[in-house]
This record gives structure tokens, sequence and C-alpha cells, in this order.
């Protein structure tokens, strides 16, 4: 009988041996009682270099967490150079980044230590039962097979941990301090300002206030237009070149895709030059005598929006037709025989067929779409830069969607704390949209199971 | 053919090739603007008075502000790096999800399905600062590292896909002897061909797109740009006279071989559309 995975830490602390409980401090020492002696010596490296980390990192980062730094720095006159000095303060976004890691460095300490007493309550385990303890060569195998998980996650997990989950912790923490222009560290530190930048977005700040909902309300219409305008004139599409009529289908397709396989940043860019008042939209209506001032395509707050819909039309309807032209060839030829038989003419096939089984295989694509439209930053920030630029928001523009403004208060205005708190509250809207979404879907799966 | 099939025939094929043109009007636009001589983005005419190619030539010999070769090669070296680091992470994180059993499987993909709800940028300030930490920043190693760092993040589509292989095949590998690690190598990557190449093109064609990263990364300093930062900065208000039809000839030679691979990708791109719908 193999030793099973349970109650190893009851083991652990059943044994009474002293060098069990010293594992409890000194990791990895019980593996010596059995002769585990690499397996030991590991433990202890993670140990020493966990204590080695935290020497150096919590005085001079962590210690500070409560204040994000006390002493700015200074301009020390220096008697013997006769200059000014800068004398080194603290810095908190330094203070706060390495907090984040020490903090991370941490919970996989503690994770570490708990395997540690797993480790050693199950060695202890084999021994009662007479069993193998598996030496640490026949480890490494195991890694290369009933846990290579293990093995595989490492790498992709290490830096998913990096550049993804510690900089979203790093970030949702200065969502509550005032990390703005004015307090950029090392010349200003910035601190603790608990829910002001939430309150300041609700109701506290009347300019902020009028710009997250108008921002907001955008986003949502946008993201709507974006969405539904795509859906039903790339279904339209699909089904004109799927007509029975029209041939060389596989080369309309390729036509419409290769338009927009160009490179957004070069296509966007360049249409939205065209739309400025010299450029040559306006020159061709110009030529035409259909206008005699220049239209303000991208200046004008709704003009600008009807824009931004329509020329996203011209990007995303080629890939709603690509989808569903892979729906429309996979409907079973029989269904419709069927409804032949049964006398439906082309219109009662489209609306009880094609319709129906198009929605219901496209909806949880359609839901991701329209999650990436509510953060489609590519075509606004190319287009139209967010503007017309409005005095009534505070640095933001009429077209401007939530994640555009975040990157234009990160990027140009180094206002990082209401940035982050805009990122937590996209989070939030788009995390319960897929959530609600998901459940509704997945309950229709269900029910089909039952069918 | 009756009469009247010929004649809708005609029509749809009519108004499918009027939209072909619509579609390709910007296309259009920038091939000619690419040959125009004369510079500046408006002009208030629509055909060029005089094509030339010096906007090419001078592409890669004016190299005093902006360096198109040396953005090109930053490029390149990104993207093949990121290609094979991303396309690794990836299908291992796919295969693990998809064919291996253990406790916290179900914990980490609900992690990584909420980690995947931030907007991708929103911590590009910590990454900064975190590179900078490093002694990183300014260099291409740390876009390498941001670009490839969220693989495991986009397994899907690679787990949609090793979903769909048979499980008896595994299992008759057990049988004879086979490690998971000898499964993964020699019976699930080799019958997953589609979707090893769907990925590599995938995560090759994403640092030639983005300029986020690159701006917050880079800073202004325009040697290590790539070419999508590089040509945004092109037509920034200050520099767009003098070279808007540079820009368009840079636009030219970067769409070709993105064009070509996106082609490429339409080919798996609805099966992993539909299959992900009929599963959930």
């Amino acid at each position: 009988m193999k030793t099973k995975d349970k109650g190893l830490i009851k083991a652990f602390f059943a044994e009474k041996n002293i060098l069990n409980y010293l594992s409890m401090f000194v990791m990895g020492l019980g593996c010596f009682r059995f002769k585990r002696f690499i397996k030991g010596l590991i433990f202890m490296i993670i140990e020493f270099l966990y204590i080695l980390f935290m020497r150096t990192f919590v005085p001079k980062y962590l210690s500070h967490i409560l204040t994000l730094g006390e002493n700015t720095q200074t301009k020390v006159w220096d008697e013997a150079l006769q200059i000014y000095k800068r004398a080194p303060g603290d810095n908190s976004m330094l203070i706060l980044l390495f907090s984040v890691l020490t903090v991370a460095a941490t919970i996989i300490f503690i994770y570490v230590w708990i395997i540690n007493l797993k480790t050693i309550g199950k060695m202890c385990l084999q021994k009662k039962n007479g069993e193998h303890i598996p030496t640490f060569r026949e480890d490494l195998k195991s890694l290369l097979d009933e846990r290579f998980h293990n093995t595989l996650l490492a790498a992709p997990l290490t830096t998913l941990l990096f550049f993804t989950v510690l900089p979203i912790a790093f970030m949702i923490l200065i969502a509550f301090t005032n990390f703005d222009s004015d307090h950029q560290p090392p010349g200003a530190l910035f601190t603790w300002t608990g829910l002001t930048n939430v309150t300041d977005i609700f109701l506290g700040n009347a300019v902020k206030t009028h710009t997250f909902f108008g921002i907001l309300g955008w986003t949502l219409i946008w993201a709507v237009l974006a969405t539904f305008t795509n859906y039903i004139f790339g279904m339209l599409l699909a089904m004109l070149i799927n007509n029975k009529l029209v041939k060389w289908k596989k080369f309309w397709r390729t036509a419409f895709i290769a338009a927009i396989a160009v490179p957004q940043f070069v296509s966007l860019l360049l249409i939205s030059r065209a739309l400025e008042p010299g450029g040559a939209v306006n020159v061709l209506l110009m030529n035409l005598h259909l206008i005699d001032q220049p239209l303000p395509f991208l200046t004008d707050p709704t003009l600008a929006r009807i824009c931004v819909v329509v020329i996203n039309m011209w990007v995303g309807i080629p890939y709603t037709m690509m989808t569903f032209s892979g729906v429309l060839m996979n409907i079973p030829e029989d269904l419709y025989e069927s409804a032949e038989i049964d006398g439906a003419g082309a219109f009662r096939k489209f609306t009880s067929i094609t319709l129906p089984y198009m929605v219901f295989v496209t909806a949880p694509a359609t839901i991701t779409t329209f999650v990436s439209n509510i953060n489609n930053f590519n075509v606004i920030y190319l287009l139209t830069g967010g503007g017309p630029f409005s005095l009534e928001y505070y640095q933001a523009g009429k077209t401007d969607l939530l994640v555009t403004w975040l990157y234009k208060l990160t990027v140009n205005q180094h206002d990082y704390a209401l940035a982050s708190t805009i990122g937590v509250f996209i989070f939030i809207i788009v995390s319960s949209v897929s959530l609600t979404v998901y459940n509704k879907t997945s309950a229709v799966q269900k029910e089909d199971m039952f069918q | 053919m009756s009469k009247k099939k010929k004649i809708r025939s005609v029509l749809l094929h009519l108004l499918l090739s009027i939209l072909a043109l619509l579609w390709f009007v910007p296309i259009f636009w920038l091939l000619i603007s690419s040959f125009r001589e004369e510079k500046g983005a408006a002009v208030p005419y629509l055909w060029p008075k005089h094509f030339t190619l010096n906007n090419y030539i001078r592409l890669f010999t004016d190299t005093a502000l902006f360096d198109f070769r040396k953005w090109f090669m930053n490029t390149l070296y990104v993207a093949c790096i990121c290609c094979v680091i991303t396309t690794i992470l990836t299908l291992m994180v796919a295969y693990v999800y998809s064919r291996l059993r253990f406790k916290s499987r179900k914990t980490l993909m609900n992690v990584s399905l909420i980690l995947g709800m931030f907007p991708g940028f929103m911590s590009m300030i910590a990454i900064y600062h975190f590179m900078k930490a490093l002694g990183l920043d300014q260099t291409l190693l740390a876009l390498i590292l941001v670009y490839s760092g969220g693989a495991a993040l986009n397994y899907y589509i690679a787990k949609g896909f090793f979903d769909t292989i048979p499980k008896s095949l595994d299992e008759a590998a057990t049988l004879d002897g086979a490690t998971k690690h000898t499964i993964f190598w020699k019976i699930i990557l080799p019958n997953s061909k589609p979707i090893v190449a769907t990925t590599a093109i995938n995560a090759f064609i994403a640092p030639w797109a983005d300029f986020i990263f690159v701006s917050v990364i880079m800073k202004d300093n325009y040697d290590k740009y790539t070419v999508a930062k590089g040509l945004y900065t092109m037509v920034e208000k200050a520099n767009v006279y003098e070279y808007y039809t540079r820009f368009c000839a840079a636009g030219v030679l970067i769409s070709i071989p993105i064009v070509f691979l996106f082609m490429q990708l339409q080919r798996f791109y609805v099966g992993g559309v539909t299959a992900g719908a009929s599963k959930g």
C-alpha cells in the first residue's frame, strides 16, 4: 500500500523526535534522519536565502510600510566643495514595491515551510509502514511523471508572479495612496490616503466625478455599439459571401481579412491623419464640391464618436465575418433539407435555423468581444487619442474610454493613484459582466444536457 | 441558370466588389502615399504629383534622428526570442490544464481567469520600476520579459486544442511505460502542429504591434524603439510633416510580412472560435 498524502502534518507531530521538532526552525533537519541529505540541504538553503533576503529588505523597506517613508530627499550645503549635495531620503515607490515583494516572498516561504513539515511527516509514515523512502534521484524522476505538472508550471507561474500578479497587487495598493504628479519620489514622498481616490471619483471632486461617469457612460455605449454593429454587419457579410450564387468564396474572405491584417498602428494612424481638416477625406469631399469647409471629423464630439464607431466597423467586420463563415459552414445540411420537406421558404429557413444556430454558437465569442471592446485601446487611442479634449473633463476627451483615460493619466499626467483606482473599476466592470454571462451560458449548456 | 438568377448573381458580385474596394481604400492610400514625393500628411489633392522611391531608400540611409533599420532589428530580435519563450510556456501550461489532474488545478485556472480581467497595462508603472530596480530599464531584455511574462494566462486556445486529442493515445502510451514527460513531447506536441504554429505566430506578431510597453520602458531612447513605437513617433505633431511619407513606406514594409503571417493564422482561427463555443 502506498502512503497517502493525507494526515502528513499530524504524522510529523506524532513522531517524538528532537530532529523532527527542530525542523520547524531549521527546515529540512528531519530529512537527515532518513539519510535524505540533498533534500534536507535544499530546504536549508531556501531558509538561508530567505533570511538573507529579509535581512536586507525588511529594515530598508518593509519597516516603513505604514508611512511609506519619512525623510524626503534634501539638499545639503557641502562646505568643502561649495555646492549643494543631495542627501538621499526615503523612496515611497521603492518601499511599496519591495514591501510587496517581501510579503510575496514570505507567503512562498510559509508554503515551503509547510511542505517541509509534510515531507518529513511523509518520510516518518513511510518508515513506519516499512516502505521505501524515495531517494533524491527517484524524486527527480517523479517530477517527469506523477508530478510533471510541478515541472511544467514552475517557469510560467514564476514569470506570471513577477510580471502580472505582483505588479497588479502593487497597483491596487497604489489606489489607496496619493501617488500623483505632486508626490513623485524621491523628490516628494507619497503616503496612504485610504479611500480618498474612490470618494473623489464618486462624491468628493465634482470634476473627477463628472469625468468618470461621462467616460463610463461613453465606454458602455461604445462597447454596445461596437459589438453590435460588427455582429450584425459581420453576419450579413458572411451570409452574402456564403450565398449559393457567389463564386470564389475563398477569395472574397481572404480579401477582407487581408485588408485588416495590416497592423493597426499603421492603418489606424493613417486613417486618423486622413480625417484631419486638411486630410484626404476632406480634400476628396471638397474636390467633389460636397462641402465648402472641412468637416471637423475628429474635433467635433458627436462626429468623432460616430467616426470611431464607423472605423471600428472597418476593423471588426472582417473578423466577425470569419467567425460566422465558419459557423455557417458547420450548420448541418439535413436541418435545411427537412425544413424544405416541411415547405419552409428561404426567409423561414433563415429565421428558424440559420439565425438561432448562429446566435447560439457565437454567444461566448460575442461576450469576449464585448469585454475586449470595453478595453479597446487601439482604435480609440490611435484614431482620436481620446480627443476632442474637454474642459469639463479631468485630463480626458470626449471619445476617451476608461482604459485610454487610465493610460493618459499614467503616461502624461503621472497621476498613478487615480489611474490605479480606475484600473480597479475596469476590473470590477469586466469581471461582473463576464461572470454574469458565464453563469448564464453555463446554465444554458447544462439545460442542453437534459434534452 | 435562369435569367433572374444571373442578374442576382451579378448584383451580388457587384456589391461584394464595392465592399472589398471600400476595405482596400486605406491600404491603397498607404501605398500611393509611400511613393509620393511631396512631403506632409495633408496635401490639397489626392493623386501625388510626382512618384519616387526615395521614401523607402531614405528610411534606411537617413538615420540621423530615426534609425528604421535599428528599430526593425530590435523588433525582429525581441519577436524571435518572445516567440520561442512564449510558445514553450503557453503550451506547457495548456498541456498541464488539459491533461494533468492535481489538487490546485481548478484554483489556478480560476485565478488565471481573474488576472486576465485586469486591464493589461494598468501595471506598467510597477513593471517599469521593477525593471529599473533590476537595472533592466531601457533594454530589449525588459521588453522580452514583459511580453513573455504573461504567457501563463493565454492558454485557452491551446488547451481547447489539446482537449480534442483523444485521451486513449495517452493511455496507450502509459501502458507502454511512457512517462508524462515523454507523452508531452512525443505524442501531444507532434499531434498539435496547427496549435503550435498558431501560438508561435501570435507570439511573433505581438511585439510588432505593441507601442504601449515600449513607450513606458524605453522612454525617449529612440535607438531602443521597436517599429510600432518608432512609427508612432514619426507621425507625432512635431515630425509628421517631414516623416509622413516615410511612415507610409515603413508601414508598407512592415505590413507585408505581418499580413502574410496573419493569413497563415486565419486557417486555424475559425476552428478555435467554434470549438470554444461548443464546449463553453
